[in-house]
């Protein structure tokens, strides 16, 4: 079962610090009072830019970490509202509304939980990690050694982490599947383990095929384009097996982002 | 018609902020606009339902229907394009699951309805008829009549005319048609909407609008093209909300880029009886509960006891 999201506010956060990170990312965090404390692991915060002065919609965040009433925001700035995010100083107050939709359920106590992630996937499991009952295995990908974000973060909780880089420059050659099905093909792996992915739509389709080929349980952080955040304006949508074996639109930031990987139907499917 | 600027009221002074839109009476001339507010109980926990003038949900036809692919939005300067494609659940899903919810409130609902064929269109509005807790319908004709090729209810004068009446034969419930801008005479459309008994009207409905990603060369939105909202289509709404005002005397529900109190004042000063906020929810939920507060204040600078006095107030 997936937990219930708690009750929605808005809120001026306050910036406490904003730091360059690698990779061209960069950290803001913030307090939070209300939401912070209230945040579930795979859940969002939408967050109002006060520039560019004519933006019309919020920007979704996950949350990386959340600690008392601070959290903590990994991001890229790549559009206007991202790099206008990159202006703001400590004692700025930029508006949230939050905790936003469904997370990842709790991890199954009787399984080894697997993290495979890619880009800002890595901050977005961060707080799943953290949460799980026991250590378990990531697996972290992308383009180059700047792409992998908070391996540290991960081995302070006690996570082994393996790397794939598509150029090499850290771990394995390749893609993160590289790694991830040389251990799922290895007989003497767990065999009761759970996936949890967060990262581009090929990667996730691809950790949905792997799951549906060796029976495992498999839960993808999806990623969308949102206007309200709330459910609302149906910006969202994304194709879903319904109960009764039909397509059905689901809400990513409603009935999602996390979904079950068996439910997705993936764009050719749709 | 008040001309004279007057002195600001005090302080304490609380205007009279009722209207009526037909035979119903609002408690304050700010609703949600359909589509833009889902079917309400989405933003329960951000925005006080009963500091509302009513509550305009998503539209609503005879049958479920699913709506177009995504990309269904894009942010342009000053304003969204979508595309969403009326998806809703059908007339009774919504009354079983969402309308039910929306009972617990006393805000008025106002339901927006459409169909494919007029047919479809009554079918709807008969099925309201007798539903308790729907204050009204709003008839969207921002849609192609599927029985003549690609004519849209909304922009063909004939079929206009066809889809109100019909409309009015099915239903007792007040009703207000929804104009689109894209018409050569609003005037005509207010009128026609007036001849064929609707009890009021409202305006504006998205502008019909396009995004081409120049890199790709493909469309931003799955459909091609959507609809524009938002503060970029601000003036033209209320240069069309001013037409429509001089046409018809039916009340008129003004919206079209409202994120600011003056937004919803201009309206009212050029002839709507009562606003809609749209798009400007997504960023500000309570953008309308803030409106309706912003009212009280602003009339009481203007020196007036009742929001009322505002309409159709333009000077010359
Ligand atoms: C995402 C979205 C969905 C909409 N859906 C509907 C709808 O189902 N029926 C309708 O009559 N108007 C619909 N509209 C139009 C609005 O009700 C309103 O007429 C328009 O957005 C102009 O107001 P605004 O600029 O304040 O948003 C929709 C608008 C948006 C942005
Ligand atoms: S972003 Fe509006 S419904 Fe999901």
């Amino acid at each position: 079962m997936q937990t219930q999201p708690p009750s929605i506010t808005i809120e001026d956060a306050e910036v406490l610090r904003q730091e360059p990170w690698q990779g061209g990312y960069h950290l803001l965090v913030l307090r939070a009072p209300f939401i912070a404390p209230r945040v579930q692991p795979g859940q969002f915060v939408h967050t109002r830019l006060t520039a560019p002065a004519d933006a019309i919609l919020r920007r979704p965040f996950s949350v990386f970490k959340a600690d008392g009433d601070t959290l903590q925001i990994l991001y890229k700035p790549v559009g206007r509202g991202t790099s206008a995010m990159c202006a703001l100083r400590p004692g700025d107050s930029l508006s949230l509304i939050g905790p936003l939709g469904r997370g990842f359920p709790l991890p199954r106590p009787d399984a080894v939980p697997v993290i495979v992630a890619g880009g800002y996937g890595m901050a977005a499991l961060y707080l799943l990690a953290k949460t799980c009952p026991r250590p378990g295995l990531a697996f972290f990908g992308g383009a180059t050694v700047e792409d992998i974000l908070c391996v540290s973060d991960f081995e302070v909780l006690g996570w082994e982490v393996r790397v794939a880089t598509e150029d090499g420059s850290r771990g394995v050659h390749g893609l993160v599947t590289a790694p991830l099905d040389a251990f799922l093909a290895n007989p003497s792996r767990p065999s009761t383990i759970e996936l949890f992915a967060c990262g581009p739509n090929g990667m996730l389709r691809a950790i949905a095929e792997r799951a549906h080929h060796y029976s495992l349980p498999a839960w993808v952080s999806m990623d969308r384009n949102m206007g309200c955040g709330l459910g609302a304006c149906l910006t969202c949508v994304q194709k879903v097996r319904g109960p009764n074996g039909h397509a059905v639109w689901a809400r990513v930031c409603k009935e999602g982002p996390v979904f079950d990987a068996q439910t997705i139907l993936w764009e050719d499917e749709a | 018609m008040t001309t004279e600027r007057r002195p600001p009221l005090d302080a304490e002074f609380q205007p009279d902020l009722s209207v009526d839109i037909g035979p119903l009476r609002l408690r304050n001339p700010v609703m949600t606009a359909s589509g833009t507010f889902g079917y309400g109980t989405e933003y329960a926990d951000l925005v006080d339902f009963e500091k509302l003038g009513a509550i305009v949900v998503k539209g609503i036809s005879l049958d479920p229907w699913s709506g177009n692919s995504t990309p269904r939005t894009v942010e342009v300067a000053s304003g969204l394009i979508n595309a969403i494609g009326l998806q809703n659940p059908g007339v009774e899903k919504f009354i079983r699951e969402h309308l039910a919810q929306l009972k617990r409130f006393s805000t008025p609902v106002i339901v927006n309805i459409w169909g494919r064929t007029v047919e479809e269109y009554a079918a709807v509005a008969r099925r309201f008829d007798t539903e308790e807790g729907v204050a009204a319908l709003e008839i969207n004709v921002s849609c192609p009549n599927i029985k003549e090729g690609s004519k849209l209810f909304g922009t063909d004068l004939t079929a206009f005319r066809k889809v109100v009446a019909a409309v009015r034969e099915a239903t007792r419930k007040p009703m207000i048609p929804k104009l689109a801008p894209n018409v050569s005479d609003i005037g005509a459309f207010a009128r026609a909407a007036e001849e064929s008994g609707a009890d009021a009207i409202s305006l504006i409905n998205s502008v019909p609008a396009m995004v081409v990603d120049a890199k790709t060369r493909r469309p931003r939105l799955a459909n091609i093209t959507g609809g524009l909202t938002g503060p970029a289509i601000r003036p033209i709404a209320l240069k069309l909300v001013w037409e429509a005002a001089r046409a018809t005397k039916l009340p008129i529900i003004g919206m079209g880029g409202i994120t600011e109190t003056e937004h919803a004042a201009e309206f009212m000063i050029v002839g709507a009886t009562a606003v809609a906020v749209g798009t400007a929810t997504f960023a500000e939920p309570r953008t309308a509960m803030r409106i309706v507060e912003g009212l009280a204040d602003y009339l009481r600078r203007q020196g007036m006891k009742s929001v009322r006095e505002l309409i159709g107030s333009l000077r010359s």
